[in-house]
């Protein structure tokens, strides 16, 4: 969907694109369409190796934010996604941890690199979110942040003189966690989705999925997801922004059969016939994270990391980011925030 | 009925008078008449309670059991529900009541959810107060909270903040033993470190739970001090029936593996089913001489009765 300028969209696309490039065709490719006055090869196609290119040199951003009470294993969880210690939790609370008595909001940037991809990862964490006694509203200061992040980057687009490439703070996924209770969502669960699905892309995840047997786990996913669309809300990804049927079918099939992902997370190695897996080690057996017939973490992974994380970064811009701006175009009666702006106030608006 | 003979073998010696007989008198009355207890649950939703509440005293005491949806439980309040089951075993018969509390901990705003709780407790307390003055005392019923299990989730880092504040609103008025159910999510050293952090923290803000009494001089005394060291007891709850190496025992199927409900090197369920019923009779008494006994005191200063 083209919500916005097609001038941002491209920009987009070109700054961060998925480290997948296509396969350069052996055989010339047949002509195709209203301008097929093609008589041999060109090499349009090489633009996406050139991109691919660009991508490596440049490397990408991406903001994570993880959002659940306390003790739900999301430091955890966010370490085993990127195979890296990029939360702030080391394994095993040694520290004293001390619920903070408001929510309190911590990002926390890494580098990250694979086959020669930059990945500029940040982390966001949500500590306090859902754990006191009164938890009234204590969705807003998330929903602030993430808004502010939107602001930081319209104030910089609309600059007169503006960075090359806008720095982007943007929320592009949030994981929700749910807790394993078994029966169905809580109050709290319900009222932080409806009020943040408009805003940036959920994820619900089930936590600490062991603690339910494939029955138990099957039930209570369907119960989720009715519960869910019986309220109304639109996780990711959203059905109105599946672009084509392909998308459709696809996403269809996650959305209503694998999501919310059950899943469990760790940081410790077991050997299991022979190799070495990421697991957890009871006195009745090894859980083992990746192994799909005990949990869905390789499918939440693979969903996140390996085939809608640019998704989820042109949604947040094209259609989070769009709404805002649109918002706040209207709140200012069709007219930018800032139409000047000194460097000074630049500086301090970061 | 041994009591029998053993009164006559020694009728004869000189001195003996036979009122060492008195506790198998009482006994046997007692078995007669059989035992009430009331027992209270008290956690948030999905902690398990249910399950293990089944599975402790291997019946079915939610039949009909309807859970809500989030949406519902926005609206709704904390619940007292009793259910009254009678179990009988070798002849002694017990009167159980389960004291449910639905809707604990599941508002977004907690702050009055215990108050339903306190409330309850009191008003037995207030009806066996009034009983007890009262002309005719043969049948007092006795409906006192005789023990309350607490729930503490394995999924956090220790106690909530929910967790201190209804503990030391609750630990001067009923017997408090503290439980964490689905242990089954938790590694071994998980649940040490947890069980740790709890009591630190159970120490730390001066809650006193039920504690203990020493052993007699007919108990086993190191077994005595192995239950103490596991409180709180990190239990799992089933009544399903898996097949394990050609028996048939109570546990959970995972794909990794089968949690045995009572295999004490899997979790505390033993320990604390004994511990309940060895000490019920225990529980009773601190309820009548502790618990009742302050709120006596505060209620008639009170009225200046």
């Amino acid at each position: 969907p083209c919500a916005g300028p097609v001038e941002s969209k491209n920009e987009a696309a070109m700054s961060e694109l998925v480290p997948e490039p296509r396969q350069k065709p052996a055989v010339p490719m047949k002509p195709m369409g209203i301008n097929a006055n093609l008589l041999g090869y060109i090499g349009i196609d090489t633009i996406i190796e050139q991109m691919r290119k660009k991508t490596m040199k440049t490397g990408f951003d991406f903001n994570i934010m993880v959002v659940g009470q306390s003790g739900l294993g999301k430091s955890t969880l966010v370490n085993t996604l990127f195979k890296s210690q990029v939360s702030r939790k080391s394994s095993g609370w040694n520290r004293e941890e001390k619920i903070p008595k408001t929510v309190e909001i911590k990002a926390i940037g890494h580098v990250i690199e694979e086959g020669g991809v930059k990945m500029k990862l940040t982390v966001i964490d949500t500590p306090g979110f859902g754990d006191q006694i009164n938890n009234e509203n204590c969705w807003e200061p998330i929903e602030k942040y993430i808004n502010e992040q939107y602001e930081k980057f319209l104030k910089e687009e609309v600059n007169i003189a503006r960075k090359k490439r806008i720095p982007d703070t943007r929320v592009h996924c949030c994981l929700y966690f749910i807790s394993p209770t078994g029966h169905s969502l809580r109050p709290l669960d319900l009222e932080f989705m409806k009020h943040l699905s408009k805003v940036v892309n959920i994820i619900p995840v089930i936590a600490k999925a062991d603690t339910m047997t494939l029955e138990e786990k099957t039930e209570f996913k369907q119960r989720v997801r009715k519960e869910l669309e019986v309220n109304g809300i639109e996780f990711y990804p959203q059905k109105e922004f599946d672009e084509d049927l392909e998308d459709k079918t696809e996403n269809d099939k996650i959305r209503q059969e694998s999501m919310p992902f059950a899943v469990v997370g760790s940081d410790k190695e077991y050997q299991v016939n022979g190799k070495r897996v990421l697991g957890r080690k009871t006195p009745w057996g090894i859980i083992e994270v990746e192994n799909l017939t005990h949990c869905e973490f390789a499918l939440l992974r693979d969903f996140v990391i390996r085939t809608h994380l640019q998704d989820l970064k042109e949604v947040t811009h094209n259609i989070h980011y769009e709404t805002y701006r649109a918002k706040r175009l209207n709140d200012n009666g069709g007219l930018p925030p800032m139409t000047v702006e000194t460097e000074e106030n630049h500086e301090s608006n970061l | 009925f041994t009591q029998l003979c053993f009164f006559c073998q020694f009728s004869d010696s000189a001195g003996y008078v036979g009122f060492a007989n008195l506790p198998n008198q009482v006994h046997r009355k007692s078995v007669k008449k059989g035992f009430e207890f009331t027992l209270m649950v008290v956690g948030e939703s999905g902690l398990g309670k249910s399950t293990l509440i089944n599975s402790l005293f291997l019946t079915d005491l939610y039949p009909e059991r309807y859970i809500p949806g989030a949406a519902e439980k926005i609206e709704r309040t904390v619940q007292i529900e009793a259910s009254t089951v009678e179990i009988e075993e070798r002849g002694v018969k017990l009167r159980l009541t389960v004291v449910d509390t639905p809707g604990y901990g599941d508002a977004i705003n907690s702050q009055d959810c215990f108050k339903t709780i306190i409330q309850y407790i009191d008003n037995q307390f207030e009806r066996y107060l009034h009983d007890e003055s009262g002309l005719n005392r043969r049948h007092i019923i006795d409906n006192r909270v005789h023990c309350c299990f607490y729930f503490i989730s394995p999924f956090g880092h220790g106690l909530k903040p929910l967790d201190v504040e209804f503990m030391k609103a609750l630990h001067g008025k009923v017997n408090i033993v503290p439980v964490i159910a689905k242990a089954d999510t938790l590694t071994l050293k998980e649940r040490e470190r947890l069980k740790r952090r709890v009591l630190d923290e159970i120490s730390e803000h001066g809650i006193r739970i039920y504690q203990l009494p020493d052993a007699d001089s007919d108990e086993d005394e190191e077994f005595k001090e192995q239950t103490r060291a596991s409180i709180p007891f990190a239990v799992i709850g089933s009544n399903q029936l898996i097949e394990v190496k050609g028996k048939k025992i109570r546990g959970r199927l995972y794909p990794w593996g089968v949690v045995e409900v009572e295999n004490p090197e899997h979790n505390d369920f033993l320990k604390l089913r004994t511990m309940l019923v060895t000490h019920m009779q225990d529980l009773q008494e601190v309820t009548q001489d502790l618990h009742y006994e302050n709120f006596r005191s505060e209620r008639l200063k009170r009225t200046g009765k």
